[in-house]
């Protein structure tokens, strides 16, 4: 049997990694575990609830359903990398300002998935928006207040 | 899933010896949105993953005046978001579209929706319907089946080993088809509870139906085409009477199950009001077709 770890390269939020992983280890626990970027959540590591939302390659996919080892070659942006110095990406000003996240464990992978919307629609409706976030599940606020963080922040832009 | 080994091959040939090489301790793998599950839970133990995306001849949508032919490892969005596909294969772009969460469409590919072989396959309906065949790479030549025959039980292709799903071809429309998808579900997000798809063609003078397949999924074992209630309509020109009889005989022809999503005979109900609801759309469509 060949070796049991691989060499990879990937971008994350800018930066250059090269990193040998198991073959086995996912994407999220990658990016959560390896190079410490947190603020993308593990919901239901199936695929379902949208918590660990990033942009890769410019689409947006679930990394709990991607192998890290997938991910070479690739230029990845995470919730880390949306804001610029201190100055916050309008998506997450309108999601404070509107009061859009209660317990907050959504909200990472929401605001992924509003940026997503916004690089391809800049001005999107409220059922854009809506459809946007249909792979992302929230509990506690419901998506009425999101979508209006994700209305607001586009007029904003 | 421990100790496992991963590749991604440039090219056809390496993932068929990769395949030789390993036998069925190999698994491939191309969007991974169902394969990772069913690692993560255990219910599959390769020892090699053979990751197909990084093949070029394995992706893409090409169109010629024969039909259309979309590579195995296309992704789900790429399909639904194609004018192409959405103009002359609107019922493709439709199951496409309805596959999971946009998350999921821009990593699911077209070949794993197939290959998983679940009875509830969006795109599986939509390409019966239109006659589709699935082109098959084995080590020395590639075969071409029936996408009806490409499905032999749940989880089950008639893939064999060594062989691999290249890209799927559906013939040029004739003059004067149209097609219908329809699919119930609770939410938006969940697995189809039944789905069916149709496609039709009518005889110039627009009165006649002249070729007609209807699909079914999530109603049987494998996606099914129903031949008997196609039957009714081809060659004729249909009246609602005929469409309602056609419905009865989609109905009366699936084999469903009870399962946590529906009854039985729930999903046969909604056999016959899909399959009405879809014949009557394609045959307006096809009608205005002129």
């Amino acid at each position: 049997m060949a070796r049991r770890t691989k060499k990879i390269r990937v971008t994350v939020n800018g930066e250059r990694y090269d990193k040998e992983v198991s073959p086995s280890k996912s994407l999220l626990d990658f990016l959560r575990m390896d190079l410490n970027l947190t603020g993308t959540k593990e919901g239901c590591g199936e695929g379902e609830c949208g918590a660990c939302s990033i942009i890769m390659d410019g689409k947006l996919v679930d990394s709990c359903l991607i192998l890290a080892v997938e991910a070479d070659g690739q230029k990845i942006q995470t919730i880390e990398g949306i804001s610029r110095h201190d100055r916050l990406h309008p998506l997450q000003k309108a999601f404070a300002e509107k009061g859009a996240a209660q317990c907050g464990y959504c909200t990472p992978g929401m605001i992924m998935a509003a940026k997503y919307l916004l690089d391809h629609h800049p001005l999107p409706t409220a059922e854009q928006a809506l459809k946007a976030i249909a792979g992302n599940l929230c509990r506690c606020t419901g998506y009425g207040s999101i979508v209006d963080a994700v209305l607001s922040a586009a007029k904003e832009r | 899933m421990k100790g496992i080994d991963y590749f991604a091959p440039p090219r056809i040939e390496e993932a068929v010896s990769l395949l030789r090489r390993y036998g069925k301790k190999a698994a491939l793998m191309a969007g991974g949105t169902d394969f990772l599950l069913r690692l993560e839970r255990g219910l599959v133990a390769p020892r090699v993953v053979v990751d197909l995306k990084k093949i070029r001849d394995l992706r893409g949508i090409q169109s010629s005046r024969a039909g259309l032919k979309i590579g195995a490892a296309t992704l789900m969005e790429e399909i639904a978001s194609s004018r192409l596909v959405q103009t002359r294969y609107a019922i493709l772009a439709k199951g496409a579209a309805s596959v999971g969460s946009i998350q999921t469409r821009n990593r699911a590919t077209l070949g794993g929706n197939l290959c998983n072989a679940s009875p509830a396959a969006d795109t599986a309906s939509p390409l019966i319907a239109l006659g589709g065949r699935a082109r098959i790479a084995g080590a020395k030549r590639v075969r071409e089946v029936l996408l009806e025959e490409f499905f032999l039980a749940p989880g089950k292709t008639c893939l064999q080993a060594n062989e691999l799903l290249k890209e799927i071809f559906i013939p040029s429309p004739l003059q004067r088809s149209a097609g219908a998808f329809h699919r119930c579900t609770r939410t938006a997000m969940d697995i189809a509870l039944v789905n069916c798809a149709v496609f039709l063609s009518l005889t110039p003078k627009g009165e006649i139906v002249q070729e007609i397949r209807i699909a079914l999924g999530a109603v049987a074992p494998t996606p099914v085409r129903v031949q008997a209630a196609e039957d009714v309509l081809r060659g004729k020109k249909p009246d609602e009477k005929m469409i309602e009889e056609a419905a009865d005989c989609a109905a009366a022809g699936v084999r469903p199950i009870d399962d946590v999503r529906s009854s039985a005979s729930y999903r046969r109900a909604m056999v016959r009001v899909l399959t009405k609801r879809a014949i009557e759309e394609a045959l307006k469509e096809a009608g205005r077709e002129a």
